[in-house]
């Protein structure tokens, strides 16, 4: 009996110990206030509605894990204090997806401060800031990219506007920073080449999260001429201009990056866009793999909102097969070393690798559009009764893009 | 053409009003109180949340009435018990005094209400297509912002115009001195005119905070702008804040209508000297023209449009 009862108090020591030993801590570096808050927000819950499931099932190498919510209002430069103070709190590993300044900002910071404190490097995971630069001319080490990056993207929205012979004058407007720059190149260039007939009748850029009434905007849209318009708002902006088109009874085709976020889908239906706004994801819960859509159930019942991040799913799942394969999270070169090529089974279904040369994850994509739900469709936004259809898959393999990227590895 | 001319004004005029609401009040506190209220645009934003609080709970309509109503409450509380206070260290006290006052209820206003836009709908009663227009509809909720905005100036004009209050309030406007001198209680006239500033500033909160987004940051995007509305109207004139209200919505919407850069007007030649600025479009720093507009107006009218004295 004694000898039970002093086993179970070593047990209770030792055991608690063991589960109290120090979290392994996430930097979550995004807007939780100002114009991007709703997405910042909508990343944080995808985040750590992944990182529970770990938890849940017991945690990384007996060790917990936790995310450290920061707000950098998409300032670059509160990013890089909010990623200090990560820092600071023990956090090896920072996650930041919303705007691509503020990582470009980060990755720079990052790779310094592990040139200054060698053994205590710190990982940058970046699960939606798509500015090609990030994997070419600014690549680094220990940054790593879970979503597609721009030039992915654009280059399958219009492959699929090739198709779309009733696009005669386009309309391009985006957000004046650098991912809404390379979103108006992008468009530039591959729509000279795939589709030289296409009359680009405008080409606006209007100031990050700061518009609050697009009404002049639309105006000049509608006055333009234009019967579809390309844009890569996100956030409370394109929430907005989607509101004010549909105020004014805009009726052109979308093809947007992120038409998918908050706010968006109200305006869609309100202004009666049927199948007339496309977006392209990493995956879409309406004809995903059942455990995603489970999951997707899962996290709106929690939330209240869809699960936009699949791409965050992936992101915990394979960091944590590296620390598992690697048998440690403090020595993140050797977690980074295991992320090298890894291959995955996506989230949404098919299979995912991270791209060794630039650190991009490679997966399929998928092309949507919106309107009233199909039959058997499960998930439609923001109680409208409209939810996203897939209309094309583009092939992980049909997604690849050259990289000029050096890498630059630690010895 | 013709279409985005008349929609650019409808816009730009409609701005203009909702920025007349909130100038109002300021230029008024300014030029009796001799404070630049910088707070001014906070009361904008709790007449917002207060709104959505009330409306979420007995409805638009009562709202409506109540939210400004509250607003001027709690400015007129914050003339008594604050700056009224701070008053007798002067007027760099007062000026830090509203400046920590903005800081402060942003921080409130985000415990109490969260980081996030708050769910803030344009009421189901107003929530339709006021006229269609070259194949553009227009909402009847605008319609309805213009209609407040316009008989709240005129109400305003009637007050100051007509009435012995109003009479009272344009003396101390340009000899606070004076009208003191002659027996007025002039804290009482202070604290009314921060109050009824507040409330309307808090009125335009509330039917803006629908239409545009009622969120924490909103006293910060809009705050800046007012004080441009002011200097540039000339400090202590309603006439100068109404029409530079007018003007800077005008200036504002119709930039972003206008895609000219230097290179088009000056030839390619001239652009190419000025390197990237002489690319930029004038849609694209539509957002600075205002300030330009401060800067240019206090060199070479520091008394702003209709302005007849310096402070």
């Amino acid at each position: 009996m004694k000898k039970v009862f002093a086993g179970a108090v070593a047990c209770l020591l030792l055991c608690g110990t063991a589960l109290a030993a120090d979290p392994i801590k996430i930097g979550f570096v995004d807007p939780l206030s100002g114009g991007g808050a709703t997405t910042g927000e909508g990343g944080l819950k995808n985040l750590q509605f992944a990182v529970d499931i770990i938890n849940n099932a017991g945690g990384l190498l007996g060790r917990k894990v936790e995310i450290i919510p920061l707000d950098n209002k998409v300032n670059p430069q509160e990013s890089l204090v909010q990623a200090q103070k990560a820092i600071d709190q023990g956090a090896r590993y920072i996650t930041q997806g919303q705007g691509s300044a503020v990582a470009l900002a980060l990755t720079d910071f990052i790779s310094k401060y592990n040139e200054r404190n060698p053994g205590k490097e710190v990982l940058y995971f970046n699960y939606a800031a798509v500015d090609p630069a990030l994997t070419n001319a600014k690549c680094s080490f220990w940054h790593f990219r879970w979503d597609a990056s721009a030039d992915i993207k654009m280059a399958a929205l219009t492959n699929f506007m090739k198709t779309r012979p009733n696009i005669k004058k386009i309309y391009l407007i985006n957000q004046d920073y650098s991912f809404g720059q390379a979103v108006r190149t992008l468009a530039r260039d591959m729509l000279k080449t795939k589709r030289p007939d296409i009359e680009i009748v405008g080409d606006e850029v209007h100031p990050l999260q700061k518009v609050t009434d697009f009404s002049p905007y639309i105006a000049k849209i509608k006055a333009s001429g234009a019967d579809s318009v390309i844009t890569g708002d996100w956030g409370q902006d394109m929430a907005l201009l989607m509101k004010a088109g549909a105020e004014a009874g805009l009726q052109v085709d979308w093809y947007t990056y992120y038409a998918g976020g908050g706010g968006g889908p109200t305006a869609i239906k309100q202004a009666g866009l049927e199948h007339r706004v496309f977006d392209i994801v990493e995956g879409n819960a309406n004809s995903a793999v059942e455990s995603a859509q489970k999951s997707e159930a899962e996290f709106r019942a929690k939330y209240g909102i869809g699960l936009w991040y699949p791409r965050g799913m992936n992101e915990i799942a394979m960091f944590a097969e590296a620390v598992k394969k690697a048998g440690t999270a403090d020595d993140v070169k050797k977690v980074a070393s295991a992320l090298e090529g890894m291959k995955i089974t996506v989230f949404d279904g098919g299979e995912g690798y991270m791209r060794k040369d630039d650190h991009q994850f490679i997966q399929d994509m998928y092309l949507r559009s919106f309107g009233p739900l199909d039959k058997g469709a499960k998930f439609d936004e923001e109680n409208t009764g409209w939810g996203w259809k897939e209309i094309a898959r583009i092939n992980s393999a049909d997604t690849i893009v050259p990289t000029t990227c050096k890498m630059e590895r630690p010895n | 053409m013709l279409q985005l001319v008349t929609f650019s004004t409808l816009n730009g005029v409609l701005y203009g009003m909702l920025l007349f609401m909130m100038a109002s009040g300021l230029t008024l506190i300014f030029s009796m109180m001799g404070v630049l209220n910088f707070a001014h645009a906070s009361f904008y934003m709790i007449g917002a949340y207060f709104g959505f609080e009330i409306s979420r709970r007995i409805g638009f309509w009562p709202a409506f009435f109540i939210a400004p109503v509250l607003v001027g409450l709690v400015g007129a509380l914050v003339e008594r018990f604050g700056l009224r206070r701070v008053h007798k260290f002067g007027h760099v006290a007062e000026l830090l005094f509203t400046f920590g006052l903005a800081f402060v209820i942003e921080e409130l206003v985000q415990m109490i209400w969260g980081k996030l836009p708050v769910d803030y709908r344009v009421p189901p009663s107003l929530d339709f297509v006021a006229f269609r227009l070259f194949d553009t509809t227009y909402p009847a909720y605008r319609m309805f912002m213009l209609a407040v905005a316009v008989a709240m100036f005129v109400f305003l004009l009637l007050v100051l115009k007509r009435t012995r209050v109003g009479l009272i309030i344009q003396a101390a406007l340009t000899h606070p001195g004076m009208v003191a001198m002659l027996g007025h209680d002039v804290p009482t006239v202070f604290m009314s005119v921060f109050g009824v500033g507040a409330a309307l500033a808090g009125l335009a909160g509330v039917i803006a905070g629908p239409a545009l987004v009622t969120q924490p940051a909103m006293a910060a995007l809009l705050g800046p702008i007012l004080f441009v509305v002011v200097v540039v109207g000339g400090l202590g004139s309603l006439a100068g804040a109404f029409v530079a209200s007018l003007l800077i919505g005008l200036i504002q919407t119709f930039a972003v209508a206008i895609n000219l850069s230097m290179g088009d007007v000056f030839g390619p030649a001239v652009a190419n000297a000025f390197g990237d600025l002489g690319r930029v479009t004038v849609a694209q720093i539509a957002p600075i023209i205002p300030y330009l507009l401060l800067v240019l107006v206090l060199i070479f009218k520091p008394t702003g449009l209709f302005g007849n004295r310096e402070s």
